[in-house]
């Protein structure tokens, strides 16, 4: 009895814990149920969900991508600046190319060079924050005629009473579990994660593996600049600062591990849009908005210990 | 005889889906060598890893000099004087020999620095005891397997061990390394220590143990008398069934050439190797631990490359494949280590055995779940492999039916060379003349096979002719008649002799 309770809790905790603190701030902040508030809460996610689609592939073999907090940053300045520039159009292929291209790079380093994903990827993470500088020359910049422009559609719009940005965030998390689901290249993603030696021995090719997963994270965090440069309608040079942790959390939180070989895509979904729930619901219950990055260390560091609980389980098992 | 020091009553685990342990009872008196023998999964591991207080167990108790006791964890299990000296090695390797004898347990001052002087002291006293030939301060990395294992061993003396759990501590020894454990062991017992010996080598439990438990499926079979007993009553008990044909040799009938290579060489690992295997061969391939025959078959697959030296595939050269072009052209290897090479051991047998070949078990890169189950299903049951499903994780299963698994993953795409490493290392009696048939059955089917084993017999029992490495090259070839145990032995040594002077 006291066995099962135990691997409900350690199976279950999080869920329940999550579900108690829902009702204790609905309790209190008559404004968290609210379908206004819970679709703002979903728009918010739907940019960290869309990053968190690729970062999941890159963590389920095992690396980390750390560098798309200033990713973000950069490819919202190359958006909005080269719609003002360009028009909207041009300025969506360049994103998304943009992204697929500093995805490559990091693929490079880590899948085929071989270098630590950690240091890469952090490393990737300090040069975009110059390049966004360089690339601005420390300005913000700002949508021109952002009240004619059809680029608006991604951020602010609404179809069929739900706002676009989810819609599209729900749109590749289903593209991104079928992908990651039924098709061979995700089978080999969970292999790589599994067991990278034992996926070699069998004839998958580990470094194209690793690297088309640091270009999917590039290609999503460009569709996450799309939304956000849409909402904002204009970038910071700080815009996507601590993202790549946020996005981290969540995918962790869904109880992806961060070994490698095990998690997915709706528990990524699930566990992005439990961490926006519970930032939102801090604020509503009056804590300052900064208290989101204690939120994020405590998330962090728990999944992590279960994770790792869950593994010493087994091994012992 | 002398009361037990150590008793396991009735002791149960279940683990989810499996009753590991069924209510076992046995007993270590001092000074004798039990050994603990049964099939892979027949629950020798999970009892010792009760012993040592690594799994909790769900019922029963161990009673230790005449108290039940609660063990806590490994640390708390040496310092009660319960040993268990793993199949691998727990030891640290860039910690010194003293570090590591009393490795979680330093002796240390109030302010928590290590007394070096009281540890040096201490080590040096137990690695006297055993006569080992190095001292307290070397460095545990530089060490061979043997004397790595004489460092476990000192902590039986370190800690003044009663009861000392050897897991298969031979594996990966030498003849005169193995002579020289059993001299230690027999110096242990002498001095009173009960000694648990779990091993698959029959020869050396008779050599060496005193009595025999048998553990089938998580119960006792019984526990006999080894001077009472003969090796075909311990087999009986172990699997249910008596062994008398043990090796099957396929019949001779070869074609063309599949695989030759010239002079492939590879720096520090192999040099200028050079043979051929042809259709419905078996061949064999012979040499200690270090020979560099798992580097040759792995740059022979393309997992290592090669420096210099050609393939040829059919009769036509080829360029050094990679792993992929390996397995398209319908080479498989099946690799030393099936935890670490050949399986990804969360995933079940479905997926596992699909990996090599996705490309077969898909449309326009969509997997074809419903292939896969009819693949799986053919060799689950054509290889009688025991799962609870296809998508059981192949770490709760036991060593043979994960082999199976890696045979079935390599079968499937049916391919023209089979290259197997050390195909029944660690596994069971009956696994392991299941494959013996099943290599004979493939050759005959038209299979060049080339088995790699550190075990004569088997080497011998299922080749056609067998080559001999020494030190990265082919150092013999023998054919017929003089396939004998004496001529390898021979070959390997006489090469090492050789070579010294």
């Amino acid at each position: 009895m006291q066995q099962s309770i135990n691997t409900v809790l350690r199976r279950h905790g999080l869920i329940l814990g999550f579900l108690v603190f829902l009702a204790a701030v609905a309790l209190s902040a008559d404004a968290f149920l609210t379908p206004g508030n819970i679709l703002d809460v979903l728009r918010q996610v739907s940019i960290t969900g869309m990053m968190a689609l690729g970062v999941t592939f890159v963590v389920l073999t095992g690396r980390l991508d750390l560098s798309v907090g200033s990713l973000l940053t950069l490819l919202t300045v190359i958006v909005v600046d080269q719609h003002n520039i360009a028009g909207p159009f041009p300025a969506i292929i360049m994103t998304l190319g943009a992204g697929i291209l500093i995805g490559a790079f990091n693929g490079i380093l880590v899948g085929f060079v071989g270098l630590n994903a950690l240091i890469v990827t952090l490393a990737m993470l300090s040069f975009l924050q110059g390049l966004v500088l360089f690339y601005s020359g420390g300005s913000n910049v700002n949508v021109q005629d952002a009240q004619n422009t059809w680029f608006a559609v991604f951020g602010r719009g609404d179809f069929l009473g739900l706002p676009v940005p989810v819609i599209l965030f729900l749109l590749g998390a289903i593209i991104a579990g079928l992908v990651l689901q039924y098709t061979t290249f995700g089978r080999r993603v969970y292999a790589v994660g599994g067991n990278e030696t034992a996926s070699v021995f069998s004839g998958v090719d580990a470094r194209w593996t690793v690297f088309w997963t640091y270009v999917l994270s590039g290609l999503t965090t460009g569709f996450a600049a799309i939304i956000m440069g849409s909402r904002v309608m204009g970038a910071q040079n700080t815009i996507g600062q601590g993202y790549e942790l946020t996005v981290l959390a969540g995918v962790i939180l869904g109880g992806t591990s961060l070994l490698g070989g095990s998690g997915s895509i709706w528990r990524t979904v699930i566990g992005i849009s439990m961490l926006g729930f519970i930032q939102n619901g801090l604020l509503l219950l009056g804590f300052a908005y900064y208290v989101q990055w204690l939120v994020t260390w405590a998330v962090i560091i728990i999944a992590v210990w279960i994770d790792l609980g869950a593994k010493r389980g087994r091994v012992f098992a | 005889m002398n009361a037990a020091i150590l008793k396991v009553k009735g002791i149960t685990k279940v683990f989810p889906g499996v009753k590991a342990l069924d209510n076992v009872s046995f007993d270590i008196r001092p000074g004798e060598v039990h050994a603990l023998v049964g099939e892979n999964g027949a629950g020798k591991s999970t009892l010792m890893k009760v012993l040592a207080g690594l799994h909790k167990p769900d019922g029963g108790e161990i009673i230790y000099q005449g108290e039940p006791i609660q063990v806590a964890g490994p640390l708390d299990a040496r310092q009660k004087g319960i040993l268990l000296i793993h199949q691998e090695l727990s030891l640290s390797p860039e910690l010194s020999v003293a570090e590591n004898i009393y490795l979680g347990a330093w002796p240390t001052n109030r302010f928590g620095v290590l007394k070096k002087r009281e540890l040096r002291r201490d080590a040096s006293r137990a690695l006297e005891a055993l006569g080992c030939g190095f001292g307290p301060d070397v460095r545990v990395g530089t060490l061979s397997v043997a004397m790595q294992q004489m460092v476990e061993i000192a902590r039986a003396e370190a800690f003044s061990a009663n009861v000392v759990i050897f897991d298969e501590p031979t594996a990966s020894l030498t003849d005169n390394e193995k002579d020289q454990l059993f001299q230690t062991i027999r110096g242990l017992k002498a001095r009173g220590v009960g000694i648990v010996y779990i091993s698959h080598k029959m020869d050396e439990i008779f050599d060496i143990t005193d009595r025999i438990t048998v553990l089938r499926d998580g119960q006792v079979q019984g526990t006999v008398e080894t001077q009472d007993t003969g090796l075909n009553q311990v087999t009986r008990m172990m699997i249910g069934r008596t062994l008398d044909a043990y090796f099957v040799k396929a019949k001779e009938m070869f074609g063309a050439k599949v695989l030759s290579v010239d002079g492939l060489s590879k720096n520090g690992q192999f040099s200028d190797v050079s043979f051929s295997v042809r259709e419905g061969e078996v061949l064999g391939l012979y040499g200690l631990v270090g020979a560099g025959r798992s580097e040759l078959v792995e740059a022979i697959f393309g997992v290592r490359r090669a420096d210099a030296g050609t393939i040829f595939w059919k009769g036509a050269p080829i360029e050094l494949p990679t792993p992929r072009q390996a397995i398209d052209m319908g080479m498989a290897l099946v690799p030393e280590s099936r935890k670490e090479q050949g399986l990804v051991l969360m995933m079940g047998g479905r997926e596992n055995t699909s990996l090599p070949h996705l490309k077969q078990f898909s449309e326009m890169a969509v997997m074809s779940r419903s292939k896969e189950l009819a693949t799986y299903e053919k060799y689950q049951s054509a290889l009688a492999i025991k799962t609870t499903g296809p998508d059981q994780a192949m770490s709760q299963l036991s060593g043979g039916n994960q082999q199976k698994f890696v045979l079935a993953k390599w079968l499937c795409a049916e391919p023209k060379l089979i290259i197997l490493d050390e195909p029944t290392r660690g596994i069971d009696v009956g696994s392991k003349s299941a494959i013996h048939e099943l290599i004979a059955e493939l050759a005959e089917k038209g299979l060049a096979v080339i088995v790699i084993s550190s075990e004569m017999p088997e080497v011998l029992g299922v080749s056609h002719r067998v080559l001999t490495m020494s030190e990265g090259a082919v150092v013999a070839e023998f054919k017929g008649d003089d396939m004998t145990e004496e001529n390898l032995i021979d070959a390997v040594s006489h090469h090492r002799g050789s070579d010294a002077a």
